[in-house]
């Protein structure tokens, strides 16, 4: 139990102060309160609720099915260019939010992805969803978005290929996740 | 987000055609990873849900517009960098920005830093890398960002 405590000590505090805020707003109809409450939380709620779980089974199913040889051969270490393409493109297919491309990207690392490909992952992930550019488009128009993107890959692979450096020389062991 | 939903029902269901044991185990993983997550991601949905309500429109349309000069791009970089705006908030808002006439340069700071930096998900990022590589990986991030949005907009006018 202390253990369970003291590996969320953040957490959980601020989760049962929310718990009580949310309750204390309702109850004397503090409008703040409930707009956090309905719009933002919910809104959040909402969008994680299916798609977390979803992505959390199909890292599952990678981890059973994929061998670490395989990952390795494709995007591993000696991949190259075909390795850091492919990898952008896993990630440009994604959907759901950021926090949903973290524990992808961990399994990756756990299967033999070298730490730059990771990289190279989590930012694209992070700049470049194609169900996002759809959208932005919209709203910023094309010449908006395609400048953003090709502007964006050459700087992310020199951030990757620095922290992928890093990375290995730091020679991290894998957490439990 | 649907797509993914039915892949993954299917991939389940043909995983588990194939190998029973295999797909119980893949999924009590998956199930197992994100209930570890779960304290972790609420309290940073809760922060944010808090922040998104203090940065209101009025306030960004405020710190991002026209009269606010250079300022607006250092603002723009601070804001896109704590603040994660999920897509289908913030580009509806970047829209209303627009009109309101923030400028294409200030946008593309505040876009790229919003993307690519998320100070406020270093939690949830540090659960799987560590806190070290996280905040690395955002510091250095947030240079590429401002790079990005700084290269913007110099040329997004010109061109």
């Amino acid at each position: 139990m202390w253990e369970i405590y003291k590996k969320y000590k953040y957490d959980f505090p601020i989760i049962i102060a929310f718990i009580v805020f949310v309750l204390l707003s309702y109850f004397y109809s503090y409008n703040p309160g409930i707009s956090i409450f309905e719009d933002n939380f919910w809104g959040f709620i909402k969008e994680m609720i299916l798609a977390l779980p979803v992505m959390f089974i199909l890292v599952g199913l990678f981890d059973v099915w994929v061998s670490r040889e395989k990952v390795q051969k494709h995007v591993g270490e000696s991949s190259g260019i075909r390795g850091m393409m492919l990898i952008m493109l896993l990630a440009f297919i994604q959907a759901g939010p950021i926090y949903a491309a973290f524990p992808v990207a961990y399994i990756l690392w756990k299967k033999g992805t070298s730490p730059r490909n990771i990289f190279i992952y989590l930012s694209s992930a992070s700049i470049a969803k194609i169900p996002m550019i759809a959208f932005e488009i919209g709203f910023l128009g094309l010449k908006f978005s395609l400048l953003r993107i090709i502007i964006s890959i050459p700087i992310f692979i020199i951030v990757a290929t620095i922290m992928g450096k890093y990375f290995t020389k730091n020679n991290y062991e894998v957490k439990n996740g | 987000m649907i797509p993914i939903i039915i892949l993954t029902v299917i991939l389940t269901i043909v995983s588990f055609v194939f190998d029973k044991k295999k797909t119980k185990k893949a999924v009590k993983k998956g199930m197992m990873m994100f209930v570890k997550i779960l304290p972790t991601l609420l309290s940073v949905i809760i922060v944010v849900s808090v922040v998104l309500y203090l940065v209101s429109d009025e306030l960004l349309i405020e710190y991002l517009g026209k009269e606010a000069g250079l300022g607006a791009y250092v603002s723009a970089a601070v804001i896109g960098s704590i603040s994660i705006i999920p897509g289908f908030i913030a580009y509806p808002l970047a829209g209303i920005l627009l009109k309101t006439g923030v400028s294409f340069s200030v946008l593309s700071v505040f876009i790229t830093t919003l993307k690519m930096v998320g100070i406020l998900t270093i939690p949830i990022e540090a659960k799987f890398f560590g806190y070290r590589t996280a905040i690395i990986r955002n510091s250095l991030s947030f240079v590429g960002a401002i790079l990005v949005g700084g290269t913007m907009a110099l040329i997004y006018y010109y061109i």
